[in-house]
């Protein structure tokens, strides 16, 4: 076993733990923190595999910034954020779990029967850098590259629109337009009377 | 096996963990966490390959704008659970059924 077969195993080791920690956690905050570890785990794997700019961008964007915005929601939600255990309707949610686990796990078992040994070409210490995926991102996947940058900005403006609710009101406030009407109307009577 | 088949292995068992994660949890942010978890998942298999192929970076390049992909898709996510959790106050995703009758 040599040193980066260790340091695939460490960081694989972190990773699967981060992943069960983010997906069985009762807390959501210890959820948000295993994505995190998972995260980092696979930003290590990246720099295994000579993506170091992936790596970058992954632990930038993920850890920077997808981790943080869930940390937010949950925070902002409160203990609302963990909701309570009920056993309704388990047996299904169970089962197709299950069968999911089987079937990921059968395809696992086909990876390991089907691999076979043949050479990982070498690579120069450029493979995978700011420089030669930069030229290729800007080459081959410039019209995708320019389709993303609006896909990111109608997503902000979107989860704006979604957040923000029709009458821009707090969290929390469900009022018909009838509601909405008596209120501004009780409003009204009550600045005349004090008025 | 070689070096890259212990990457898909791995990426095999995220993928699992995610889906059956996305499966079994009824809060809402624990679905889009093993969401976040299964998309994780296919791009160590995507930059995998790409080392195994290593003419050009089109593994690596897909990656990245996967990652571009779930970054927009966790802000919509979310601005959907704080959207349910207006309506509702709850974030399980078995009480919302706005649509149901």
């Amino acid at each position: 076993m040599n040193l980066a077969q260790v340091f695939f195993f460490l960081c694989a080791a972190g990773t699967l733990v981060g992943a069960i920690a983010a997906v069985a956690s009762k807390n959501p905050i210890r959820g948000a923190l295993g994505l995190m570890v998972m995260i980092m785990g696979i930003a290590a794997l990246y720099l295994g595999l000579g993506a170091q700019f992936l790596a970058a961008i992954q632990l930038i964007v993920y850890a920077g910034a997808v981790v943080v915005l869930f940390l937010f929601v949950i925070m902002l939600l409160g203990p609302d954020a963990t909701s309570a255990t009920d056993m309704r309707g388990l047996a299904p949610r169970v089962l197709a779990g299950v069968l999911f686990a089987v079937t990921g796990g059968a395809a696992i078992s086909l990876t390991i029967a089907v691999s076979k040994h043949h050479m990982i070409p070498r690579v120069g210490p450029d493979f995978g850098g700011v420089d030669a995926f930069g030229r290729e991102l800007f080459s081959t996947g410039i019209v995708p590259f320019e389709l993303s940058s609006a896909l990111l900005m109608v997503s902000v403006i979107g989860a704006i629109a979604i957040a923000r609710g029709k009458h821009g009101g707090l969290p929390g406030e469900l009022k018909s337009a009838d509601e909405i009407r008596a209120s501004l109307a009780a409003q009204a009577t009550s600045s005349e009377e004090h008025g | 096996m070689n070096h890259i088949d212990y990457y898909l292995v791995l990426s095999g068992l995220l993928f699992t963990i995610g889906g059956t994660g996305f499966l079994v949890r009824r809060n809402v942010i624990f679905t889009l966490i093993s969401i976040e978890v299964m998309l994780n998942a296919v791009n160590v298999a995507l930059v995998a390959f790409n080392r195994a192929r290593p003419e050009n970076h089109s593994g690596q390049v897909f990656a990245f704008f996967m990652i571009a992909a779930a970054a927009a898709e966790a802000a919509i996510g979310l601005a959907i659970v704080l959207s349910l959790y207006r309506l509702k106050r709850t974030v399980r995703s078995d009480e919302a059924d706005l649509l149901k009758n």
